[in-house]
């Protein structure tokens, strides 16, 4: 724990779209990692649909919050959401965005964007967006900054696999559409 | 080896509760506190201690149950949301002279922002106001420590101690060290005391004494003084912090390279305020800036106007949560440093709704259908949304739907026209508060419609179980109040069970309960349907309709108005309505909306 890793990450979306899991599923690894982890959640009525983020610092912090202009990076699991947040986000962070046309905030960011929707659906379980969304997170994150990350695509599996022992359907249909945001070819390039 | 486990910080307050031998734990659910007792329940179910974690009707009933265990020498807690502790002000006050013999810890969770309630009100005042001492967290590890210390606080003194976490406290997680569970339970022992148990007010004002002479030894508590946070810093200005604007604050003064120069104090205790801590700032510092949520009550207690600066002059903004750009702005002027904002647009692009397939739009929707021209009283809970419809016109506090039935009712008596007047209200907040309101309008023969939307849950905060519903927190059999029969008793002669899935019976059984009332007084209308998101499998099952949008849908945007289902989707251009078949439930109600009838069950 004595390790100078220093991460903040900003997770966007709408209410119901799993914002809390995936933030947890991020968590949990980072601090199987070894690391001091804090985070800040939206819980109660914006739960109902509403906008709902979270802030995820890894390392030596004591706020709960990140501040402006200085997150490493941003994941939207609602494109939307993107011109809400990405004044969180210093120069030359990254972003994984729920979206293909690319909206005007996204400049300036090392971007990667696909439609969640339908490689969730072809997983099998078109709910799961959030995953993909974290599989590409984790490929953007691994070419932006191999250097600095916070757990590796192992490290989330297992957490699903725990997360979802004895279900082995929707066990089944996470991993793959977390892998399928992994290996998008957006990815890759 | 790692003993650390990532922890929200509800769960942290509840496993030092669990840690600080607590045995009695009673709460009423209100974001952002709902988890804690929720944890319990689940830290309970592992260790199987034997604590009692239940539930209450409302918060007032939850304090007087978990202070009573406190008096036969057992450790108890109650967990509430801050307006939920004006609800139980009543007890808290009184507890505060009586005092307590087992330690007892009352937990009431701000909501700064304010993100989930209807106030941003400070606890801390409640506690200065009752007279009890007060302890403020910044993170969700010193949530866990901060509990036990209230317990042993609570016990050197006798008396009631307040817990009060804010929503970046109760929402934040943290990877925290798991202590050893206590297991030190003193048997229950009531020892008979009326001067004290049931003082009147003679001795009231003795215990009155008593109370001023503890507060007056807290304020000199070791355990609980002010934190120097840098002790190495020196200068003539000061910052003083508590809660997580202290856990903002220290990262900010880092960032902006001021901890060496710019002494830093974490206040542990904001009330009473360490009397040596009052003088020595006083005495020190020049200058003294002070960054608490959301009422000045570390500052007033710094009674020197000349040095101190904070919400009462408006160094700090008076309304609104303190995020860490806010403190940044604050530092900096205080230190004569340049500041430039990064400013972040509010979260306004999309409101929260009722969910697709939710009973309470369809009950709504008939209200509306069914007295167009009423007026529309509603309550605290997920029907809250029903706003969104156009068909809840007040929200005051809960119960307060029923309350202000009457009230409309009396102010347009002897108008040319008295408008038809719908109260909605759930069933968890029927019976927090609803029930003494509805005893009222029967003996004032009101002529309202009261619908109570039973849906066997308390839904907005994560479903837990209310009265009606037939379990306790830990999911294992309970009592069950039938909410008919408590209509009947209070003596109501009209109270009829509808399913609003039924939409068009109904909005027949409205019609019906408002011919009722306005002859004879107060009609309930029981709107009897489970929560979307506590069905079955099978009762998903049965919701079988196909929903297509025909082409006679001309765009006209009615049913998103007055409907406002998340599925129907209003194309970009306004052409036309489409359904979001992914998400639709198929509860089918939606087909009696359309006014063009361009809305199909094709199953």
């Amino acid at each position: 724990m004595d390790s100078d890793m220093k991460q903040q990450i900003v997770i966007s979306g709408v209410g119901g779209q799993g914002v809390l899991f995936v933030t947890g599923l991020l968590a949990n690894a980072a601090m199987n990692n070894g690391n001091h982890v804090l985070t800040s959640e939206t819980h109660g009525m914006a739960q109902r649909g509403g906008i709902v983020v979270s802030h995820l610092k890894v390392g030596q912090f004591t706020s709960p919050l990140i501040r402006p202009g200085s997150a490493d990076g941003l994941i939207a699991l609602k494109g939307e959401t993107v011109c809400q947040f990405s004044g969180f986000l210093k120069d030359g962070a990254w972003m994984a965005v729920n979206e293909l046309a690319v909206a005007d905030e996204c400049s300036g960011f090392d971007r990667l964007s696909l439609d969640a929707g339908s490689l969730a659906a072809a997983a099998g379980n078109p709910k799961a967006v959030n995953l993909v969304m974290l599989g590409l997170a984790l490929a953007m994150m691994e070419k932006t900054a191999p250097g600095t990350m916070i757990c590796s695509l192992a490290d989330i599996r297992a957490g699903i696999e725990k997360r979802f022992a004895g279900k082995d359907a929707i066990r089944d249909a996470s991993l793959k559409a977390l892998a399928s945001g992994y290996a998008h070819p957006s990815a890759s390039s | 080896m790692d003993n650390r486990e990532l922890m929200l910080g509800n769960e942290a307050i509840a496993r030092g509760l669990m840690e600080g031998g607590c045995r009695v734990v009673t709460a009423y659910p209100g974001t952002p506190s709902t988890e804690i007792l929720a944890s319990v329940v689940n830290w309970e179910r592992q260790e199987s201690l034997g604590i009692h974690a239940q539930w209450a009707v409302n918060e007032k009933i939850a304090f007087e149950i978990a202070y009573t265990a406190s008096m036969t020498g057992k450790r108890a807690a109650v967990a509430m949301k801050q307006v939920g502790l004006n609800v139980a002000a009543d007890p808290l006050m009184s507890a505060a002279y009586l005092g307590t013999k087992g330690g007892f810890v009352v937990i009431s969770a701000d909501d700064p922002g304010p993100h989930s309630s209807q106030t941003e009100q400070d606890s801390r005042l409640m506690a200065m106001m009752a007279k009890i001492p007060v302890l403020d967290p910044d993170s969700p590890r010193q949530a866990k420590a901060f509990v036990k210390m209230a317990l042993e606080l609570s016990e050197a003194f006798a008396v009631p101690v307040m817990l009060r976490p804010t929503t970046r406290v109760c929402h934040a997680r943290q990877d925290v060290e798991k202590g050893e569970i206590g297991f030190h339970d003193p048997a229950a022992e009531f020892e008979k005391n009326p001067a004290r148990w049931a003082a009147t007010p003679k001795f009231r004002l003795k215990l009155h004494g008593e109370l001023e002479k503890k507060l007056a030894d807290i304020a000199s508590y070791a355990a609980t003084a002010p934190r120097r946070m840098n002790p190495g810093a020196t200068g003539s200005r000061a910052i003083v912090t508590a809660g997580v604007a202290a856990a903002n604050t220290a990262e900010l003064i880092k960032d902006l390279d001021l901890w060496q120069t710019l002494p830093l104090y974490q206040v542990v205790q904001p009330f009473p305020l360490h009397t040596d801590f009052i003088s020595h700032l006083l005495d020190a510092y020049g200058e003294i800036l002070v960054i608490e949520e959301t009422a000045g009550v570390i500052e007033m207690q710094l009674a020197d106007r000349r040095t101190v600066k904070g919400r009462l002059d408006h160094t700090i903004p008076r309304v609104g949560e303190l995020l860490p750009q806010t403190i940044e702005q604050a530092i900096c002027g205080f230190t004569g440093r340049p500041y430039s904002p990064i400013s972040i647009p509010p979260t306004t692009s999309r409101r929260p709704t009722l969910c697709a397939g939710c009973p309470h739009r369809a009950s709504f929707f008939a209200i509306k259908r069914a007295l167009p021209k009423g007026i529309y009283t509603s309550d605290i809970g997920c029907y809250t949304l029903g706003l969104n419809l156009g068909a809840v016109d007040t929200v005051l506090c809960m119960g307060a739907a029923i309350s202000q039935a009457a009230g409309f009712f009396h102010a347009f008596k002897g108008a040319e026209k008295i408008p038809d007047i719908v109260a909605t209200i759930g069933d968890s907040t029927f019976f927090h508060s609803g029930i003494p309101a509805l005893v009222d309008t029967v003996v004032q023969q009101i002529p309202y419609v009261l619908v109570v939307l039973d849906n066997s849950t308390t839904a907005m905060t994560g479903n837990q179980p209310t009265a009606a519903t037939g379990f306790g927190a830990d999911g294992k059999p309970l009592g069950r109040v039938d909410i008919g029969a408590v209509v009947r008793g209070c003596g109501v002669g009209y109270c009829q069970v509808a399913d609003p899935y039924q939409l068009n019976a109904f909005i027949d059984a409205v019609k019906d309960a408002a011919a009722y009332a306005r002859e004879n007084g107060p009609a309930v209308l029981i709107s009897k349907a489970p929560c979307i998101l506590s069905l079955s499998p099978e009762q998903r099952n049965a919701f079988s309709a196909r929903v297509e949008v025909t082409d006679d849908c001309d765009g006209c945007g009615y049913c998103i108005q007055h409907f406002e289902c998340p599925v129907l989707i209003l194309a970009e251009d306004e052409s036309r309505v489409s359904i979001d078949q992914a998400a639709c439930c198929g509860c089918g109600v939606c087909v009696n909306v359309c006014p063009k009838g361009a809305i199909k069950d094709t199953a």
